[in-house]
């Protein structure tokens, strides 16, 4: 069915050849020859610090390629901005999006357009109709007048492709358009996605989870440490080919475990509540525990008082009613400093905000909480070599490529960042180990690798509280499944609950009745 | 819950603070940078003198370059001043030439100590993420209480009155700048406004404290708003010239730039400043207080002003008044020399010398040739204001050349959506 859309006999729209870029001391792009057929969905896949978006970055201007030639519909162009990369067609939707919070859809997706001539004068009702035809035409369901800062991430990221459509785009380039999106708005925009394929788009899709790449691209091209593997069609792929190509070694798709045998509780939560940041409960009375050797998972739709309950577990918000303890110790009114000393680690789900000083190099960012101890520092002196050989020895053991000890952060990988993260938490030895979206970003070697060390901190006695947005996640690791819907834990769960009665969960549908 | 991404590739990271954006830029540039400022800067410097004098500003440079003594280093070009300034009357001999060089070079390296001073209380708060606008008040209150305890305490030998007069002193600059700090650190005052605030606190405290009949003005002679001179116990020892020759305080600088970098760079406390300088949330998460580096980094930059207000007064000037006060601006310079320096140990140590250069050299009593005096003085102010401007508009230099595009940076796109 797929190939019936693609027409396989006119030339590529797009054809890099021989796409090399070279950063100090990486070769990031090596050689690499890659071909986008009209309306087809070509997938990006590769390990982390693969170098997909590199190559992604030059073909939008953003990078100018050390060599290499990009051709678009048979005739040879050069990119050199943004600017170019949009003229001749190509849209690209970063991760970060890049709207303005405080303006109407209508007037991001214009004034980007047309920044000089316009200006403020613009016909703001005519734009607002445009916008609102094309929004309905491949059915957004976006609301022109809304403002950006009050519609949901999975709409944002409607309004980056609608602006690039606006824009006249028939290339688009996803760069792990899914990492930010729940299950749900990941099947709209696969929705969105058919229908721009329908209309003669031709798409570039950077992805992680092979489940995805599997159900919506015609071909797949694989990266590895800069070069291309292998170009390979949907038909014959499975998720075991596709990992073995990216990684170069058999990966175990499944976590391998065993019963968990709790023992004393570690985490223990009581009628916990929290108010946010704009005054509203959030989190209300929730209570539960996490024992020694058992992974809990908290499962729950995206903004339903996950992270206000994560903040105040780890001190970095004061809750406003009931009480937590670590281990027998009462941590309710610590700050995160106690927090640490009493032995909570705590993978933050934004690496880039609250994870990483990214100015700061790999080797210091390992040392984030333990510069103050001894062997890392003496009479408030830093000893830069302990710092240095003990960074040395974790990402090795963790596997972070793109960088030595004195590499700068901001220049890994977005997966490779998150693995020093990961490093830094499971290293410390924490008692209880809270990880939220441990693996977001990360490629199948590295979530096999992540599920593993998690699996071994329980065996190991340590009490692991998992919150993740992903059902196949909470369903492969945890012992026991709490939900969390509208900041209430509603359900409770063994291990072997089914993925539809976690889904109704999630959404309210056991709200009634549920053991609280 | 926020929208940050996993892999997002670098050329997005807009950094989140001041103190990151300027990294990222020094990272960029290197040297290059502020090399191509300066230049800049001088080149539009020598236009303005173009343009209402009429002068050559190659001479005009030349002749400042001579004033400033820095030529001491070439003895040939001593002498080369005559093919310049061919109006003198009575060619000095190469001798007179030479100490002339000398006596320039001396005051050039005097201003410099002072620049270095005041350049490093702006870095450090930079380094936290604070833009120390307060330099100037805190070496008010440095030099007040360095005339006060130099020249009121009395038969303390001078191994114990110098470090006296040093410490408190440096203490009065980090308590004032202290202030500000504890107040963006526990009411969130900015401290743009509150330092400016405290400029002007500091300086009607000494306009008061020197005027006639105030509390420090002299008792020697009552008609003049000034203070007494400081004790002979508490005046730094002059290791080169005579009359306003170097003083040790030029070393009391240098193991200050020193000790900038090993703070920032070596103990515990600058990793804390510089994480809440580059990223206060992901500090807060690890364990850093906010606001107590806020606080410290504060105290530390008035430290180093506070020391500078000392270092000039028991130095050189030996005295304070209220014409002191008025003129001072050598805490204001502090912004430019930090920005132009990058913040960072090995810069600031050269834009305080070019400063004190240009200080000295379009003095008006060195360069009599070949541009009027009046726009002379006002060389040094023109550059300072030139530099300050280039950095604040994101470094004009990378952008006219294409460096970002050259060097790889990512160009500018709009302010991501944070949730
Ligand atoms: N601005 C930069 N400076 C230096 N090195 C860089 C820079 N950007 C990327 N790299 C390096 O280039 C390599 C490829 O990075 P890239 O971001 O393209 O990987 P990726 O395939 O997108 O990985 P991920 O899945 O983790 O996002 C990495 O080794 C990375 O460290
Ligand atoms: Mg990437």
């Amino acid at each position: 069915m797929a190939d019936a859309r693609v027409d396989q006999a006119a030339p590529p729209v797009l054809e890099l050849r021989g796409m090399t870029k070279r950063f100090p001391g990486v070769l990031a792009n090596d050689r690499i020859d890659f071909d986008l057929r009209r309306g087809e969905v070509h997938a990006l896949l590769g390990e982390n610090g693969a170098g997909k978006s590199t190559l992604m970055n030059v073909l939008y201007g953003l990078y100018h390629p050390d060599e290499g030639e990009i051709r678009i519909n048979g005739k040879s162009v050069a990119i050199g901005s943004p600017k170019e990369a949009i003229e001749h067609g190509i849209g690209m939707v970063h991760q970060h999006f890049m709207l303005v919070p405080v303006m109407t859809v209508t007037e991001n997706i214009v004034l980007a357009s047309e920044p000089r001539q316009g200006g403020i004068f613009l016909d703001y009702d005519s734009a607002a109709e445009r916008v609102r035809k094309l929004s309905d035409s491949f059915n957004f369901a976006i609301d022109p007048d809304a403002k950006v800062e009050s519609i949901t991430v999975g709409q944002q990221q409607r309004v980056e492709i609608l602006k690039a459509l606006y824009r006249g785009a028939d290339i688009l380039i996803l760069d792990e358009p899914t990492a930010v999106l729940t299950p749900q708005e990941a099947d709209e925009l696969f929705g969105i996605l058919g229908t721009l394929q329908r209309e003669g788009m031709s798409i570039i899709f950077i992805t992680h989870k092979l489940r995805e790449v599997l159900e919506i691209a015609e071909r797949i091209t694989v990266l590895r440490r800069g070069k291309k593997i292998e170009t390979v069609p949907r038909e014959g792929s499975t998720q075991d080919t596709l990992a073995r190509l990216m990684v170069g070694r058999e990966v175990l798709l499944r976590v391998d475990k065993t019963a968990a045998a709790p023992a004393e509780p570690l985490l223990t939560v009581e009628n916990l509540s929290v108010v946010d940041e704009r005054g509203l409960e959030a989190v209300r009375g929730v209570s539960f525990e996490v024992r020694a050797g058992e992974i809990v998972g908290l499962a729950g739709i995206d903004g339903n008082g996950q992270t206000e309950l994560i903040d105040a577990l780890t001190g970095l918000m004061a809750p406003e009613n009931g009480r937590v303890r670590v281990g027998d110790r009462d941590v309710t009114t610590e700050n995160a400093h106690q927090h640490l000393e009493h032995g909570v680690g705590h993978i933050p789900e934004d690496r880039q905000r609250r994870g990483l000083v990214l100015d700061f190099t790999l080797a210091e960012n390992l040392a984030l909480h333990d510069y103050r101890k001894s062997p890392n520092s003496y009479f408030g002196w830093l000893r830069p070599g302990r710092i240095v050989s003990a960074a040395k020895s974790l990402l090795k053991e963790f596997d972070v490529r793109g960088g030595g000890p004195q590499t700068r952060a901001s220049s890994l990988s977005g997966g490779n960042q998150q693995k020093v993260v990961v490093a830094r938490e499971v290293s410390r030895d924490p008692r209880v180990l809270i990880a939220a979206q441990p693996t977001r970003g990360l490629d199948v070697g590295a979530i096999e690798f992540v599920h593993r060390r998690l699996v071994e901190e329980r065996d190991e006695g340590r009490a692991v509280l998992l919150i993740s947005l992903e059902i196949d996640e909470i369903l492969s690791l945890a012992d026991r499944i709490l939900v969390i819907y509208e900041g209430q834990i509603v359900a409770e769960y063994g291990p072997d609950v089914t993925e539809q009665a976690l889904g109704i969960a999630m959404t309210g549908g056991t709200r009634e009745g549920a053991a609280a | 819950m926020s929208v940050t991404p996993a892999a997002q590739p670098p050329p997005q990271q807009e950094p989140t603070t001041l103190a990151a954006r300027f990294a990222l830029y020094q990272r960029a540039g290197g040297v290059i940078t502020p090399l191509l400022t300066t230049l800049l800067a001088l080149f539009i410097a020598g236009l303005v003198v173009r343009f209402t004098t009429g002068a050559s500003p190659l001479d005009t440079g030349r002749a400042i370059l001579d004033g400033s003594g820095l030529t001491w280093f070439i003895p040939e070009s001593v002498m080369d001043i005559r093919s310049v300034a061919g109006t003198y009357d009575d060619w000095p001999s190469e001798a007179e030439a030479r100490l002339n060089a000398e006596i320039n070079l001396q005051q050039t390296l005097i201003f410099t100590t002072t620049l270095i001073l005041t350049g490093l209380a702006v870095a450090f708060a930079f380094r936290c993420g604070l833009f120390n606008i307060g330099g100037q008040g805190q070496f008010f209150v440095g030099a007040i209480v360095a005339v006060a305890v130099g020249a009121e305490v009395s038969g303390v030998g001078r191994v114990l009155h110098v470090p006296l007069v040093l410490l408190c002193a440096a203490l009065a600059g980090a308590v004032w700048a202290g202030i500000a700090g504890i107040l963006r650190a526990t009411v969130g005052a900015h401290e743009v406004i509150t330092t400016i605030m405290l400029n002007w606190i500091a300086y009607w405290i000494g306009s008061y404290l020197f005027s006639l009949g105030g509390p420090l003005q002299s008792d020697r002679s009552r008609q003049v708003p000034i203070s007494n001179d400081v004790q002979e116990s508490a005046k730094l020892h002059v290791f080169w010239g005579d009359f306003q020759g170097l003083h040790v305080g030029f070393f009391i600088a240098i193991a200050a730039l020193v000790a900038f970098y090993l703070i920032l760079n070596r103990t515990t406390l600058g990793y804390g400043v510089r994480a809440v300088g580059y990223n206060p949330e992901a500090a807060r998460y690890g364990g850093i207080s906010v606001s107590r580096n806020y606080f410290l980094a504060m105290a530390i930059s008035g430290l180093f002003a506070g020391l500078a207000g000392a270092v000039d007064i028991m130095g050189w000037q030996y005295r304070y008044g209220q014409i002191d006060i008025q003129q001072s601006d050598i805490g204001f310079a502090g912004i430019a020399v930090a920005l132009l320096g990058r913040n960072t140990s090995i810069g600031i140590f050269f834009s305080a010398l070019l400063f004190g250069a240009l200080l000295t050299g379009s003095n008006t009593r060195n360069l009599a040739l070949p541009i009027e005096p009046e726009l002379a003085g006002n060389m040094t102010l023109i550059v300072q204001g030139l530099v300050v401007l280039f950095v604040a508009a994101d470094l004009v230099i990378l952008y006219l050349w294409r460096f970002r595009k050259r060097l790889g940076l990512p160009r500018r796109e709009p302010k991501a959506v944070g949730s």
